[in-house]
């Protein structure tokens, strides 16, 4: 079954076209990368696929039900779960209090105005699980305002996975980042694609960790589709190499 | 969470020991009974305006029409319905947090300074209400000829018209059970919504959490609460006048919990403490008493933009 069918999707501001009939089909377990130039509508097309946009036309549907006009929250509630290009987290808040509202509304208790024993141990579990996979345990009750940007970008990817996601978007997760953060986090995702068999599907610049990790990829370029194809077929493939990954090498 | 600190507990004893034997300690610094019910009256006001506004992250202007529908509503039923402080109470609340609850939906997809000035809108709908319709709400003039009635528990009768200090006590009572309800909401994975609203509402959305619904629930419990405190003030003047519903009122709530500290639970009751003894004090001095609150105002939010608790807070902890 495919998880995720994107059908001729177009967004419009005004006169400028940022997307223009782009498609895309995303296989449970897939790793998916999308990149293209500067200002090819890879990050309006994502915001469409979240519903932080409405398309102008075109249908998305995600695990056979339209989810075109759905809110974001209704979105995140039938399984997707995205990141931002700007890392959005609660800064004045803890590692450990970011994750634990990410848990807290995933499992049901958002509207609770209090917690059982056993829901609170649960969430406390849950929790620990996260900040263990992620590698934050240490910096649990520092507040996310006061790491390192590597640090945060890791905790608000943990917060997307907190919500148990059958969809993850990640949106350049490594813009910005060093050499060692850059390495770090392309071993996160790397581990929750094998480990957790989590579709993820990810915007980045970064060719070493597209190549790393992608399984397929769209390359957009002005807001249309330019190719799709596996790694290596678009490494080979001319167009591409005109248009993008040869101004990307020189 | 959960685990009891006592270094964070300090404070909350402090609080409530200083309330609780405030009628012995308040006149032997010069104040008198009422001085201090007024504190904890409209400490009630801004701290229900708080918890929108701290800890949701939503300022309102218009919290004043929810105030003085409480404060009306209380007056109005003493007046012509039937003679009972508690049920006076219990309709001024219900009035003030229904009418938040139908406004609600219109307001609540606003944001920033659009949402304020909504908010001052609603809230001036119900003053002139109230200032017009003078066979009813006894218009300019305010809502006079009731007095608070004795509470008739049953077995016994208390009566709070005739000793200032058993009103205070009263009004403490009630005071600490609403707070309470915060405190304990703040605390609850809905109270954390709330926060993660505040702090990132992009972010909120996308774990999952209806926003605007959100905010809405948190607005009709700060309006709830506001009603209640609206309702405590018209008992303890005995009368109500439009001015109680007049954004200017609103504006007060806004400044008592800067003033206090909007990030701290117990801020703006300070904020409240430090506008009722300054206004006491100088307007017994001075005609021009607003000025020199203003002046103060504007002192802290320069020096002091987490408020006078913030400033101790970090005293504190440096």
């Amino acid at each position: 079954m495919t998880l995720l069918r994107v059908e001729n999707v177009s967004k419009h501001f005004g006169s400028l076209i940022a997307v223009d009939s782009v498609s895309m089909t995303v296989e449970p377990g897939e790793l998916r990368a999308i990149i293209g130039p500067n200002g090819a509508g890879k990050t309006t097309f994502f915001n469409m696929i979240s519903g932080f946009l409405t398309q102008t036309s075109g249908k998305i549907i995600f695990a056979d039900e339209d989810i075109s006009s759905l809110l974001p929250a209704r979105r995140v509630w039938r399984g997707i779960a995205r990141t931002f290009q700007i890392t959005e987290v609660f800064p004045e808040l803890s590692v450990r209090e970011n994750l634990r509202t990410a848990v807290e509304v995933t499992a049901g208790y958002r509207l609770s105005p209090w917690l059982s024993q056993d829901g609170d141990n649960e969430v406390r579990a849950r929790v620990a699980e996260l900040l263990d996979v992620s590698g934050l345990a240490e910096k649990a009750d520092r507040l996310v305002g006061e790491l390192a940007h590597g640090d945060q970008r890791a905790t608000e990817i943990m917060m997307a996975l907190a919500l148990k996601p059958r969809l993850l978007l990640l949106d350049e997760p490594t813009a910005g980042m060093g050499d060692q953060e850059t390495y770090d986090i392309t071993q996160l995702i790397r581990k929750l694609h094998r480990d957790q068999k989590l579709t993820i599907v990810l915007i980045e610049h970064d060719m070493r960790v597209v190549f790393h990790l992608a399984d397929r990829i769209m390359v957009l370029a002005e807001g249309k589709m330019l190719a799709e194809g596996t790694p290596q077929e678009i490494a080979a493939n001319e167009i591409v190499q005109a248009a993008y990954l040869g101004k990307a090498a020189a | 969470m959960g685990d009891i600190d006592i270094n964070k507990q300090a404070p909350n004893v402090v609080v409530w020991l200083l309330l609780v034997a405030m009628p012995f300690w308040l006149p032997a610094i010069g104040g008198y009974p009422e001085l201090g019910t007024r504190v904890v009256v409209l400490g009630l006001a801004a701290m229900s305006l708080n918890f929108l506004l701290g800890y949701t992250g939503v300022l309102s202007f218009g919290h004043a029409a929810y105030f003085g529908l409480g404060a009306y509503g209380v007056g109005m039923t003493i007046r012509y319905l039937m003679p009972s402080t508690g049920a006076g109470i219990l309709v001024g609340v219900i009035t003030g947090t229904i009418a938040a609850a139908l406004i609600g939906p219109l307001i609540i997809r606003l944001r920033g300074v659009y949402f304020a000035m909504v908010t001052i809108a609603f809230g001036q709908v119900f003053f002139f209400i109230a200032f017009r319709w003078n066979s009813v709400t006894g218009g300019d003039d305010g809502l006079t000829g009731w007095t608070r009635m004795p509470l008739n528990l049953g077995f016994t009768s208390i009566d709070i018209l005739h000793s200032p200090r058993v009103f205070y006590y009263f009004v403490l009572i009630l005071f600490a059970i609403a707070v309470a309800i915060m405190a304990w909401l703040l605390r609850s994975p809905f109270g954390r919504t709330l926060i993660a609203i505040r702090e990132n509402e992009r972010r909120a959305r996308f774990l999952g959490i209806p926003v605007d619904q959100h905010i809405w629930i948190s607005w009709v419990i700060s309006c709830g609460f506001v009603s209640l405190a609206g309702a405590l003030y018209a008992l303890l003047n005995n009368f109500v006048d439009p001015r109680a519903l007049y954004w200017t009122q609103s504006g007060d709530f806004v400044i008592m919990a800067v003033l206090g500290g909007m990030r701290s639970f117990w801020g703006p009751l300070i904020g409240a403490a430090i506008y009722v003894v300054l206004q006491d004090y100088l307007s017994s001095e001075t005609e021009n008493w607003m000025s020199f609150i203003g002046l103060f105002f504007v002192l802290v939010v320069l020096f002091f933009p987490r408020g006078v608790l913030g400033m101790i807070r970090r005293k504190v902890a440096s």
